[in-house]
């Protein structure tokens, strides 16, 4: 192997090693038994145990797995709702930024593009008071459309991006073939962007999925909370406990990262199409 | 298929559980052993009474007050909660509170000194559930006599107990807990009338006391409430100061008695006075099944409630005849320690002590302040924290800017609608309005409404819900250096400078690292590259609080990974959030770990977009490998690289996950960034909604300003 090449491989692990470092921690917090007790450099288990995920299993509320696993289904309902409707809702936009000459075009994709901009702190009171109004507060649907919006701005510019990636005599070959301009973009275009669509899907999936404070906010009954309100009480100003902690961590994230890494190969594609172009 | 699947997820998410006849909302801060308690007595107030449903929610402490002043006033707050006394003026100051009926026979049973924490103007609120102060307790297997009368016995263990065992632990820099030395010398963090009293001589020999046992050796450095845990369970520390809350965490075969707080040596043999709290349960005013809220607050103060609280749940109850019958005995030392201590004062300043005198204690233990600088700067920030709102403004100015706005904004519409050009404009664009409306919608209400609402509260000046409008006086205010010099810590200015060299450190290391590494795994010939690829990429998967929250724990002084890690290159532990510098790198650290898999994946887009032509001829023309990378890959990568760049700078700008739940702004609030800054003035410093939106508008404005002048940059160098 020539010099080079070994050089790559010596950056390229050590910054595998850079990445994979806290994550190995955290296995082997949650699978040390007891607490920490001393510092270790090396990321092993000391004396094996499941405990600490029996202790998330079991939960805290009613006591029962069951529990948990209702607390899982909330999450897993609420950030897949939140994913379909941020995709319903953002599709038709970008396909029309992507595709028409409209008056207020650019306008359009400054604002969307400035609400990124604006810090999320000063919209949590009047959201709650939008949902109270709405009747949507401690409702799984309220935080779902919530998360929905807020994914929208940001799907909307990686799906135009994909569109614009769309060569335009596509559809005018379907246009010719006596399809209406709305058949061609459900047949035609749509089919065509599918890995944009799953990757704008997953990140907004994940951004519920995360989310942790407007959700804390809004929900005020146990059997409706997401899995990171149920892990926040782990790690409280007073008392952190690392182990229990370490465990639900695991059991938390172990679902996107999967869905994250099936999905991997269509983000490098996606954002290849300029997903971030704004 | 599919379909079956959609069906069944609108199920879910429409449906709530049935309301039972009559639901009784109660919540709690509690956790642990306190939350079992209660889980238990409101079990057996289940079974006495089936026809009422409780439904018990424990709110984590940090977001209680928060949560409960959201949830009250709109109606949708618990009809019973429990809190502490010295909450009572902030309760009734947002009206959130029920009076209690006059009770003769519940309150023969409770001490005047209870009931009169929880009156205010002769009217009394809530029933007294338990005691909250703090104790000694004592490892009878280290300290033979079994009972420590003063400090000056504690020093002495120091010479007969085993190397490395501490006399005593405590958390000396909460102020909490520095209180009860405090009040031994004679002083006070607030004055009964409401004024800042941490200052002159009994709080600098207090400071002086507690950072001469820090040297000494006769308590651990930075002590946290995990370390005092550990150490006493563990034997590492003969005694340790704390409430009720630790006995139900140590080990069932620790040998321990509990006695009243020793005395103070130092101060002549004063004893020292911890604050007392009274814990009481509450009826809010807004519950609709007043009749079912009441009996469900006696039941848990009076009889068989408070009975189980005290077996199940470790508390030291209020009710006097229940004293001395619980089966854990050492739990009475904690309802004498109460009975000698000093009351929470009362008083609606006390929440803005903590954080200036955790502050001045945090600095002259860690050796970074003298006493006199630090009990200053604490009075100034406590100035700056409390000073009155900005003054009121006649909404006059507003209200003729705002419709002058609109009145433009109607000229304008009607011009336009008589513009034949742009109704032809209009007719051509229906199609796509047509596309647009959902998203319009969708965005309109829920991000730019909020939003809007954002901007608007911004104007307005007050505490939790009664808001006078102050114009632009919070701006004032803020870019004025907010009651202090223009470029002091924690001033909008310095705050700013702070977020810029956190983004423009963060981004440029994103790019760097993303790029190179990008760069490698773009090498045709390179072996494993997919592997090296999924692993690179994970850090990305990681929900961004998880992140956060496990490098704190890397970072952690005694347990934490990272010093281990110095320790085998022959490096002192360090403490990482003591010192502006580690807790800077600490969170830049973090935060580098968070964002570099994005950079790289776009990098790596960009890549595979820039045909091979390019370099085929490059290598015809005799470019070498640098040449190659510097005049064709890079410029080729620029125009998809910059708005990357403006998006990532973006979220690092606004990145509050990191921030806040690693170095939390320590030390002293110098790592705060302007996001982290906004969310403590909306939700740990009294809610002071206008001041953190007015903060938000000023992060969206400067925003704003970045893009819109990187994009005229971009498009200079294009043209």
């Amino acid at each position: 192997m020539s010099g080079r090449g070994l050089a790559s491989h010596a950056v390229l692990i050590a910054a595998c090693g850079f990445a994979l470092y806290p994550l190995l921690w955290v296995l082997s917090a949650a699978l040390s038994s007891g607490e920490l007790s001393e510092a270790h450099a090396l990321p092993l288990p000391r004396a094996p145990s499941l405990d600490h995920f029996r202790e998330v299993l079991s939960g805290s509320g009613a006591g029962s797995v069951w529990f948990f696993l209702r607390q899982l289904g909330n999450s897993v309902c609420v950030s897949s709702a939140a994913a379909l409707g941020a995709l319903c809702v953002a599709t038709p936009g970008a396909y029309a930024l992507s595709r028409f000459q409209f008056l207020g075009r650019r306008s359009f994709g400054n604002v969307l593009s400035a609400t990124q901009m604006f810090p999320g702190v000063a919209a949590a009171i009047p959201l709650y008071l939008i949902l109270d109004a709405a009747h949507l507060l401690d409702s799984r649907l309220g935080l779902a459309l919530v998360y929905a919006a807020t994914a929208v701005p940001f799907s909307v510019f990686q799906l135009r991006a994909a569109f614009d990636a769309i060569p335009l005599e596509l559809e005018e070959a379907a246009l010719v073939d006596g399809a209406s301009r709305f058949q061609a973009f459900l047949r035609i275009v749509l089919p065509a962007v599918r890995p944009a669509l799953a990757v704008a899907g997953l990140f907004a999936f994940m951004g519920a999925w995360n989310e942790f404070i407007l959700a804390a906010t809004f929900m005020s009954r146990e059997e409706l909370f997401t899995l990171p309100i149920v892990l926040q009480r782990y790690v409280g100003e007073y008392d952190s406990r690392w182990g229990p902690f370490a465990a639900g961590a695991i059991l938390v994230s172990a679902p996107v990262m999967a869905l994250f890494l099936w999905l991997q190969r269509h983000i490098v594609a996606g954002l290849t199409a300029g997903g971030v172009k704004g | 298929m599919i379909s079956r699947w959609l069906v069944l997820l609108a199920l879910v998410l429409t449906c709530r559980p049935a309301a039972a006849r009559e639901r009784i909302t109660l919540w709690a801060a509690y956790s642990g052993r306190e939350e079992a308690g209660l889980r238990a007595a409101t079990a057996e107030f289940q079974n006495r009474y089936p026809e009422i449903e409780i439904a018990l929610l424990t709110v984590p402490f940090g977001a209680y007050l928060s949560k409960l002043e959201a949830a009250i006033p709109t109606g949708n707050g618990p009809d019973v909660f429990i809190d502490s006394h010295e909450r009572l003026p902030e309760l009734l100051s947002r009206d959130l509170l029920a009076s209690w009926p006059t009770d003769a026979a519940l309150d023969a049973d409770f001490s005047g000194a209870a009931l009169g924490a929880l009156s205010n103007g002769g009217t009394r609120y809530g029933a007294p559930l338990a005691l909250k102060s703090l104790a000694l307790y004592v490892n009878t297997r280290l300290v033979r006599a079994g009972h420590v009368t003063n400090t000056a016995e504690l020093r002495a263990l120091r010479s007969s107990l085993p190397r490395g065992v501490y006399p005593l632990v405590f958390e000396a820099d909460n102020p909490y807990y520095a209180a009860a030395v405090l009040h031994a010398f004679g002083g006070e963090l607030l004055s009964p009338a409401g004024d800042y009293a941490l200052l002159g001589a009994p709080a600098e020999r207090t400071l002086d006391t507690l950072e001469e046992w820090t040297r000494a050796g006769v308590v651990p450095e930075a002590p946290s409430g995990d370390l005092v845990k550990r150490l006493f369970s563990g034997g590492g520390a003969a005694t340790a100061i704390s409430g009720p809350w630790l006995a139900a965490d140590l080990p069932p075969e620790l040998e321990f008695s509990v006695q009243a707080l020793p005395a103070l040596s130092e101060a002549n043999g004063r004893p020292l006075l911890p604050y007392v709290t009274i814990e009481a349960a509450f009826v809010s005013r807004r519950t609709r099944l007043t009749a079912s809220a009441f009996a469900l607050a006696r039941f848990l103060a009076d009889g068989p409630g408070a009975r189980i609280r005290g077996e199940v749940g470790g508390q030291v109850v209020a009710l006097q005849r229940l004293r001395g019958t619980f089966a854990d005995a050492r739990l009475g030392a904690f309802a004498v320690a109460a009975a000698t201590g000093i009351p929470m004062p009362v008083h609606a300043r006390m929440h803005a002590v903590w954080e200036p005198a955790a502050r001045a204690l945090q600095g002259v233990l860690r050796g970074k302040a003298e006493p006199k600088s630090a009990l200053r700067s604490a009075a100034a920030l406590f100035a700056r924290n409390t000073r009155a709102p900005a003054a009121p403004a006649r909404p006059g100015l507003g209200l003729l800017v705002l419709g002058a706005v609109s009145l433009w904004g109607a000229f304008c519409l009607i011009r336009a609608s008589r513009d034949a050009s742009l109704r032809r404009e209009l007719r051509r664009s229906a199609t796509a309005y047509r596309y647009l409306s959902l998203t319009s919608f969708a965005v309109f209400a829920l991000v730019i409404l909020p939003l809007a609402a954002g901007v608007g509260i911004s104007f307005f000046s007050g505490r939790g819900h009664d808001f006078t409008y102050v114009g632009l006086g919070n701006y004032w205010d803020i870019l004025s250096g907010g009651g202090g010099a223009l470029l002091a810590p924690g001033s909008f200015w310095f705050v700013l400078g702070v977020t810029l060299l956190w983004t423009v450190l963060n981004v440029t290391l994103h790019l760097v690292l993303g790029a190179t590494l990008a760069l490698l795994l773009n090498q045709t010939k390179l072996a494993g590259s997919k592997l090296y690829r999924v692993l690179l990429i994970l850090p990305w998967a990681v929900p961004s609080y998880v992140t956060a929250l496990t490098w704190k724990g890397m970072f952690h002084r005694q347990f934490g990974a990272i010093n281990a890690l110095l320790q085998l290159c022959g490096v002192q532990p360090i403490d990482w959030f003591s010192r502006w510098l580690t807790a800077f790198s600490a969170d830049l650290l973090t935060n580098v770990w968070l964002g570099f898999p994005f950079m790289m994946v776009v990098t790596l887009g960009a890549l595979t977009s820039i045909s091979k032509d390019v370099y085929e001829a490059a290598d015809v023309d005799g470019a070498s490998g640098i040449q190659r990378l510097r005049l064709i890959t890079l410029p080729l990568l620029r125009p998809v690289l910059a708005p990357a760049l403006v998006m990532g700078a973006a979220w690092t700008f606004n990145g509050f996950n990191v921030v806040f739940l690693v170095s939390g702004g320590e030390p002293g609030g110098t790592t705060d960034i302007l996001v982290s800054e906004a969310y403590r003035w909306a939700f740990t410093r009294s809610s002071q909604y206008g001041y953190a939106a007015a903060y938000a508008v000023l992060i969206f404005g400067l925003l704003l300003l970045i893009s819109r002048g990187s994009q005229l940059l971009g498009r200079a160098k294009a043209a």
